[in-house]
């Protein structure tokens, strides 16, 4: 039955191939065909999921090597594939979500002309994203981390008839390629150290490798996590990135692809667990990018760069809890569970808004949409209720969580964790306020409506997840069942009984919506961005994205441009110049050469004459040295 | 003998073509012919393969016939797995090729004959190069080489008017390449002389690896051949005639140039620079990797610079070359191995990438980058295969450059990390000069010069799709091409007396793999 676990990548890559292959025909039902397949992929991840936990806690791990994918000198990869508890749970999560945003994406690309494409695209993401997680060797595991971005790329462009579209797809993927470095490295030195790089092998010998080779292995992994998931100082490409359609914001930028930086962290715990200095890292960059997605979150008024910003936050609470090690894997993988449902579900919330708004994404032209879209209200109400962190609300389990093993870990990095709690409910309470609640402020011409069912019924089944994601947690379900492969947690004690711990961060979560209405809720709200040099210097910044694009500029882009234009000029000027100038000396030569050939006979034998002097000395000398 | 006649039949179509009288009736018998001629010989090329026993690293359908007794030339032939790889390249190359240049606008519409003749000779005569396991044979038809390629340069280019037109590019072209054959040939004579003082002369490569020599004439002689070859391949910092060259082409000679006759210089490094003279290839060996990473980094940084679109191609070309030689000389099994199938796949990939443009700028009448825009929208067919072509240009795992790639890294890694981390910045780079390039061609809005761009017709798609094919199954399945290359490369690596480090933390393998049946003495 096992054995069957490649159809998951087979189906949705066949039907992606199959959708860009067939002609124009296709395009009354491909989108069909692309739902169907997603939907196949997830009830045979259901099925395997089952059968998984029907297995004894020390079977849970299967393995199928479906052909050898390379094997030459002493390199040699399987194109292995491994099904056990971590990869099982983010099967359903890909496949399950996955699926329902095809749905949802029926009506939403309903009127794009070229919407076969687009369910084509979202197909070869969700097969490339499922190698990914399923992978049973690091450089398959790659094919899928290449895969996943190639489909970013094009999902992100595609409306690229639009220049910033077009732009934002290639500075996603080259951002990504700079984390991919990384990555490369990574498996390169698997391969020299170890000899192999498939997964299994290398956690065996990870823990006898030595401090320098786990911390250089855990280093390079982070620095493709950091790409891949978005987080400082490869952050910049994610807000951009909003360029694409919503439906894709949801799925790759929010749910699934983003996280896949905190998957390749857990999955490599055995090279984390036996480097300090690498989780330590993995901690700082969780921290940062959590406090810093937050602050742009405050600042935007763009809907989708806002709840952008809260993905790299969110991604960074996951990041933060892999980094503490055993005590933190299990709620990494979590959170990034709760958060897959409920961000999703806000990000199509917000493609729905965008529907019922001819696609307007500022915040500030929304107001009062509650009356018009009670269903999206609803449903991207549970969702907001879920990632500020209300009882019983999937999020604030998951986050507790984190924030109580980050206090466990260290104090600062603990009161980090609980200050983004607080920032999440002010800037989340704040999107509320300016899109559904506070008074319309959408011109005449603007006509907001309900969206279709084929948009809302998605919208209704993720908000349930959102509301009962929770259930994971029930007599610690999820940590038991991930425990084979991340390891046994030790359990850190608290200053504070685990109980006073959440009542405080439950205060300071409400401190931050409390914070938002009196913020938002004073005087009328200006249905036009204020001005820069109107707001403070922190509103100002986060608008900016705290100056990622600037630093990366100046840092980066302008000296690679200007070494580029050097380099062009130079081998112009320098190279084929100094080539060039040789064969034009050559031929001057050439010239005083050819001065001789006067073609009288007396000038030659002159010349041989003189010659043989020449020679008959130079053995004279010879022979007399 | 079925290597000589696989040389000859394009030689023979060759000179069919050009004793044909040009016809009343357009030129289709001569590109009927043509085509015929080039699938005829893929033919027999599939016949040699399947004689050929994949299992052996030595050298098979052999045939040696004494030639020049006075100074022991043979005319001998041979093909081992990196021989045949390359010969099938070329085999599977040339009818894409013609196929793809049937309507190309010559300057003068009468030379269709001719354009394809001399086609047909590259093809023949890289095969021959490719085929030769005698040193005299195989200079002379590494230099004859160049007479083909001369006029198709020359003659079918683009315009003479231009400063730094097809003349110029083509004279610039064959001046490199006989200052590095004239090194060459230098080098040819003086192993004539260390051979016949060793009895009696022979060229013939089985002879030429057992010969002893001083250590100074070894350098020598080895530096004499490595010039022809880091010109031909083209090495930084001698590659400034490859841009000229490959931007007054028309694409199917840039394809024959890059992707074939180009790859006799790296095929020659590993055949007869490594096996006649291992001792200095690896003394130079710092040097030549130091210049390889140069190149990868220095071609990369170039394309991204430049606004024409062929001279992009001859600089990614640099910077790919520089993986193909960086792998060769880091000495490793892993890295060779990755070398001899980049060189296989980077014809592929440039093949489907010069063409493509080629159709572009025919139909554009422009070259420069700047000058398109929006194309994507009126030709979705083009758009998709330059972009599959650009990311197989920039190693996309899944394509297949990116496992020749990796494995060139993968190896050299193992010998010499600050190598291994500068050229991996090749991929960032590649990311850069590909993606860029596509986004100001085929995205945004139309621009209005850009309107009359048509997509792929079908005879376009006909030729491009086996490139495009080979492209996406080998990403997947490279194992047909390493199990003929790996033993060869072995033989290779066990006579220049290196091999792969071992891993420095072994781990048991077998606990992983238990339920992963591996063959390691079966598979081959």
């Amino acid at each position: 039955m096992f054995d069957l676990m490649w159809l998951l990548i087979a189906i949705p890559l066949a039907s992606g191939a199959l959708l860009l292959i067939w002609g124009k025909e296709s395009d009354r039902f491909g989108h069909l065909i692309g739902t169907a397949a997603s939907a196949a992929s997830f009830v045979l991840g259901v099925v395997l999921f089952v059968r998984l936990m029907g297995e004894d806690a020390g079977h849970r791990s299967q393995a199928v090597s479906l052909f050898t994918w390379i094997d030459t000198g002493t390199f040699h990869v399987e194109m292995s594939f491994v099904l056990d508890q971590l990869s099982g749970l983010f099967v359903l999560l890909i496949t399950g979500v996955g699926t329902l945003i095809h749905v949802y994406s029926i009506g939403y690309m309903g009127h794009d002309e070229r919407r076969r494409r687009f369910f084509a695209y979202l197909n070869i993401f969700v097969a490339a994203m499922l190698t990914l997680v399923l992978a049973g060797d690091y450089l398959v595991l790659f094919l899928g981390w290449e895969g996943v971005g190639l489909a970013s790329y094009l999902l992100i462009g595609f409306w690229q008839h639009k220049p910033s579209a077009a732009a934002a797809a290639k500075k996603a993927f080259v951002v990504n390629r700079v984390g991919d470095i990384g990555m490369a490295l990574a498996i390169m030195l698997m391969f020299a150290q170890f000899g192999t790089s498939a997964i299994a092998a290398v956690d065996a010998a990870a823990p006898g490798a030595g401090d320098s080779v786990t911390t250089a292995l855990g280093l390079l992994l982070l620095l493709g996590a950091c790409g891949k998931s978005a987080q400082v100082p490869l952050q910049s490409w994610l807000l951009d990135a909003m360029e694409g359609p919503t439906p894709v914001s949801a799925l790759i930028h929010a749910a699934t692809m983003v996280t896949a930086g905190v998957y390749l962290v857990v999955r490599s715990n055995a090279i984390f667990d036996a480097s300090e200095v690498a989780r330590t890292a993995v901690i700082v960059v969780g921290l940062v990018t959590l406090l810093a997605g937050a602050w742009i979150g405050c600042a935007k008024d763009d809907i989708k760069k806002a709840l952008a910003g809260s993905t790299m936050s969110q991604i960074g609470y996951m990041m933060l809890a892999a980094g503490l090690g055993p005590a933190g894997y299990a709620f990494a993988v979590f959170h990034l569970i709760t958060h897959g449902f409920f961000k999703a579900n806000m990000f199509l919330g917000a493609g729905s808004v965008m529907h019922g708004m001819d696609d307007d994404v500022e915040m500030r032209h929304y107001g009062g949409l509650r009356t018009m879209m009670p269903i999206t209200f609803a449903t991207f109400g549970l969702g907001y209720l879920a990632i500020i962190g209300v009882p019983p609300f999937a999020g604030f389990w998951s986050k507790d969580k984190i924030i109580e093993a980050a206090f466990g870990e260290n104090l600062w990095v603990g009161l980090g964790a609980l200050l983004g709690a607080g920032v999440t409910a002010f800037y989340m309470t704040r999107l509320m306020i300016l899109t559904f609640l506070s008074q319309k402020r959408w011109r005449d011409d603007v006509h907001p409506h309900e969206s279709p069912r084929v948009m809302t019924w998605p919208l209704i089944g993720l908000a349930a997840l959102s509301a009962v994601g929770g259930i994971l947690l029930l007599g610690d379900w999820i940590t038991e069942w991930l425990e084979p492969v991340v390891g046994h947690a030790e359990h850190h004690e608290l200053a504070v009984p685990a109980i006073v711990l959440t009542i405080i961060i439950t205060a300071v979560v409400l401190l931050g919506v409390v914070a938002a209405v009196v913020f938002y809720r004073r005087e009328p709200i200006a249905a036009e961005t204020p001005a820069d040099s109107s707001v403070s210097i922190f509103a100002r910044a986060g608008r900016h994205e705290l100056y990622g694009n600037e630093v990366n500029e100046t840092l980066v882009v302008r000296p690679t441009r200007h070494l580029t234009r050097f380099l062009v000029w130079l081998d112009g000027m320098g190279i084929d110049g100094f080539v060039t100038g040789l064969a034009d000396r050559l031929g001057d030569t050439s010239q005083l050469l050819r001065k001789p050939q006067t073609g009288y006979v007396r000038s030659y034998a002159l010349t041989m004459f003189g010659g043989v002097a020449v020679v008959v000395l130079c053995l004279l000398a010879v022979t007399l040295a | 003998m079925i290597l000589s006649i696989l040389a000859a039949i394009p030689i023979a179509g060759a000179l069919l073509l050009a004793l044909l009288p040009r016809g009343r009736g357009g030129h289709l018998p001569a590109k009927a012919i043509a085509l015929s001629v080039s699938l005829v010989t893929l033919a027999v090329s599939f016949v040699v393969l399947a004689r050929f026993d994949v299992g052996d690293g030595g050298y098979q359908l052999t045939s040696t016939h004494e030639w020049i007794a006075a100074f022991g030339a043979h005319y001998a032939v041979g093909v081992n797995g990196i021989a045949l790889t390359l010969v099938l390249l070329t085999t599977i190359l040339a009818p894409i090729v013609i196929l793809a240049s049937f309507d190309d606008r010559l300057p003068d519409p009468r030379g269709t004959n001719a354009y394809l003749a001399w086609m047909l000779a590259v093809e023949g005569l890289a095969i021959g190069a490719f085929t030769a396991t005698d040193a005299f044979l195989f200079y002379v038809l590494f230099e004859a080489t160049l007479i083909p390629l001369y006029f198709l340069i020359g003659t079918f280019g683009g315009p003479t008017t231009t400063p730094g037109g097809r003349s110029y590019a083509a004279v610039k072209f064959l001046i490199y390449n006989l200052v590095g054959g004239l090194l060459m040939l230098a080098a040819i004579v003086g192993l004539y002389v260390v051979s016949s003082r060793q009895g009696d002369a022979s060229y013939l490569l089985t002879d030429l690896t057992d010969l002893d020599m001083s250590r100074t004439t070894e350098r020598l002689l080895f530096c004499g051949f490595m010039a022809a070859f880091a010109i031909k391949a083209p090495l930084w910092p001698l590659h400034t005639w490859l841009p000229d060259a490959a931007a007054q082409s028309t694409p199917g000679t840039s394809v024959l140039m890059v992707s074939v006759v180009d790859k006799i210089g790296t095929f020659g490094m590993i055949t007869w620079c490594l096996n006649l003279f291992p001792e200095a290839a690896d003394w130079a060996s710092p040097v030549i990797m130091t210049l390889a990473v140069v190149s990868i980094v220095y071609g990369a940084l170039l394309a991204i610079g430049q606004d024409d679109i062929r001279r992009l191609i001859a600089f990614t070309s640099v910077s790919h070359f520089g993986f193909i030689i960086l792998g060769i000389f880091a000495f490793t099994s892993t890295s060779m191995a990755g070398s001899t199938l980049y060189m296989f796949n980077h014809g592929l990939s440039t093949a489907a990438l010069f063409i493509v443009t080629g159709i572009m700028v025919s139909r554009r009448g422009s070259a420069r980058i700047s000058d398109f825009g929006g194309v994507q929208k009126i030709a979705p067919i083009l758009s998709g295969v330059l972009l599959l072509a650009g990311l197989s240009s920039l190693s996309l795992p899944g394509l297949a450059p990116f496992v020749s790639e990796f494995l060139v890294l993968a190896g050299t890694f193992t010998v010499s990390i600050p190598a291994a981390a500068v050229a991996t910045l090749g991929i960032v780079l590649a990311a850069l000069y590909i993606l860029i390039m596509y986004q100001r061609t085929m995205t945004g809005p139309l621009d209005p010069g850009s309107a009359g761009v048509t997509d792929l017709e079908p005879r376009e798609i006909a030729a491009l799709t086996p490139a495009i094919m080979l492209i996406i199954g080998l990403g997947f399945f490279p194992q047909p091409v390493l199990n003929a290359i790996n033993p060869a490369i072995d033989t290779v690596v066990s006579h220049i007396g290196k091999g792969d480090p071992a891993p420095r933390t072994p781990t048991l393998i077998t606990e992983h793999s238990k339920d992963v049946p591996t063959d390691e003495e079966g598979g081959h």
